[in-house]
């Protein structure tokens, strides 16, 4: 029926932000970590990444299609909200701001990320350990890149949060609040893999 | 004893559904124990403002008095709450009142709430008993899980959690946490449970369930204390099941 698209859309929406755009991201922090260890390491990691079997098929399913669709109904839900944070100031509902706030932020840091590095990629630029260097190196990139890195990972630790409660996992309040302290671990050690990763290149 | 104590108010009052709310000050003499309601009936047997100026008396909606009937809500100090009991003594002077402004406002601190009766309707919030010919006792319930629903039953169409709630505004459909909570209610009583698949369908639809983005100001605001995020988080498995059902089909009617 007709009506039942939001719902479809929705669980949807909370499905793709997990399966696959979280492990993506996941993966991609874990690859770029390949930057601690040296230029070399991570420009032969980044080769191999580059030349797996089918990567446009890869790139297309697993990584542009689901965050296109993610990114575009996380916009439109982001802003059907009318929040209220100043009024009720509950930890769950600055939680709730902050999701919407760090998709926004996301978006527009992977936008340009993108631009830069793999579209640069598409038209003939070497993305390699220099080329990350050569961007970083820009105090105000270096910066821009961790505001998106921050926000791209607390997006993804509290998305798991309100996953597991959008599909019913945790329903309790006491299993709501055990999964807040294991979805804050999650932020904090994958801001620390992603931010060894960016000062690798500085 | 010179000196006689006096309350303050801050009104905001809108003469029409259309027309643009304003402000007016009163000031009330003090007297132990009063509520909002008293004083607002206190202004309505003397309509005058603090300036002196003679007005029309306050419109709003109430009914039991007692924190039962959910009429009498309203903004009160910036929390959405029933003005039948909050006491003078509790609140910060000057006290402001304001219509909640996600219902439609009638005139002055009073609103609409039908939107959430017609909620009520939508999802079968009732146990459908009647026949042509009686069916006779229904099961019966273990006893502690009727204290349990009994918790969800004191629901008293306030509005309160809609009012908190941020997915509910002009620009979503979203029918808001308390027909939800009913919902979860109607489905775990053993007669309620026949209409269960029908109740879940229809929160499946549009403006329901899958709206809640989980800011929990609901269950933080609700003044009887009903454990809407437990109810909804159940929804949501509930209605991941159904929509499984509906998909593959099930042996299981
Ligand atoms: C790195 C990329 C991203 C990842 C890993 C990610 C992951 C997630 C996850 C796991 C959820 C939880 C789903 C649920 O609530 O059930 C979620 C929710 C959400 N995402 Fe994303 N997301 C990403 C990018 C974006 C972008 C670009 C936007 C655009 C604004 C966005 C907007 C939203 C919104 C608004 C929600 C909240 C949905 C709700 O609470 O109902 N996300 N995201
Ligand atoms: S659930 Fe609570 S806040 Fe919401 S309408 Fe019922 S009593 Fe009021
Ligand atoms: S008059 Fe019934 S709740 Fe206040």
């Amino acid at each position: 029926m007709a009506g039942n698209r939001e719902f479809l859309n929705r669980r949807l929406h909370s499905l793709l932000g997990v399966i696959p755009v979280s492990l993506f991201l996941v993966q991609h922090l874990v690859v770029n970590s390949f930057a601690t260890r040296g230029e070399e390491s991570f420009n032969a990691a980044s080769h191999f990444m580059e030349s797996l079997p089918f990567r446009y098929f890869l790139e297309i399913f697993i990584i542009f299609l689901p965050l296109l669709f993610h990114a575009i109904y996380g916009l439109y839900i982001a802003f059907t909200a009318k929040n209220n944070v100043s009024r009720y100031g509950f930890f769950r509902n600055w939680m709730f701001m902050l999701q919407r706030v760090s998709g926004v932020i996301t978006l527009i840091f992977v936008a340009w990320h993108v631009w830069e590095t793999r579209l640069a990629a598409a038209f003939g630029a070497e993305v390699n350990f220099q080329m990350m260097a050569n961007i970083l190196d820009n105090p105000f990139m270096l910066v821009f890149y961790i505001v998106g890195v921050i926000s791209a990972v607390f997006h993804l630790a509290n998305g798991l949060w309100s996953f597991a409660v959008s599909w019913g996992i945790t329903i309790s309040p006491r299993s709501q609040q055990i999964s807040t302290y294991v979805t804050m671990v999650i932020f904090v050690a994958l801001s620390i893999i992603g931010l060894r990763a960016i000062f690798a290149f500085v | 004893m010179a000196e006689q104590k006096t309350v303050r108010f801050i009104i905001s009052r809108q003469d029409s559904p259309d027309s643009a709310p304003y402000q007016e000050e009163f000031e009330l003499p003090y007297r132990p124990n009063m509520n909002v309601i008293s004083a607002l009936m206190e202004i309505r047997r003397n309509p005058v403002t603090a300036q002196g100026k003679k007005t029309t008396p306050i419109s709003w909606d109430m009914n039991c008095l007692e924190e039962v009937c959910g009429a009498c809500s309203m903004i009160i100090n910036g929390k959405p709450r029933q003005s039948c009991s909050a006491i003078i003594d509790q609140l910060e002077q000057p006290v402001r009142l304001e219509p909640m402004r996600t219902f439609p406002v009638i005139r002055d601190l009073q609103v609409d709430r039908s939107r959430m009766f017609d909620s009520l309707k939508k999802v079968k919030a009732w146990i459908p008993i009647d026949g042509t010919y009686d069916l006779g006792p229904g099961p019966r319930m273990p006893e502690t899980k009727r204290q349990w629903a009994y918790e969800l039953s004191k629901c008293m169409t306030c509005g309160v959690c809609l009012e908190a709630c941020p997915n509910v505004n002009s620009k979503s459909d979203f029918i808001g946490p308390q027909p939800l909570s009913q919902v979860r209610l109607f489905n775990a009583h053993p007669t309620g449970a026949m209409n269960k698949a029908e109740r879940l369908e229809t929160i499946m639809g549009d403006g329901g369930l899958a709206n809640c983005g989980n800011s929990q100001n609901c269950v933080q605001s609700c003044p009887k204390g009903i454990p809407l995020t437990t109810s909804i988080a159940a929804l949501n498995r509930d209605t991941a099941i159904q929509s499984f059902k509906n998909f593959f089909g099930s042996d299981q009617i």
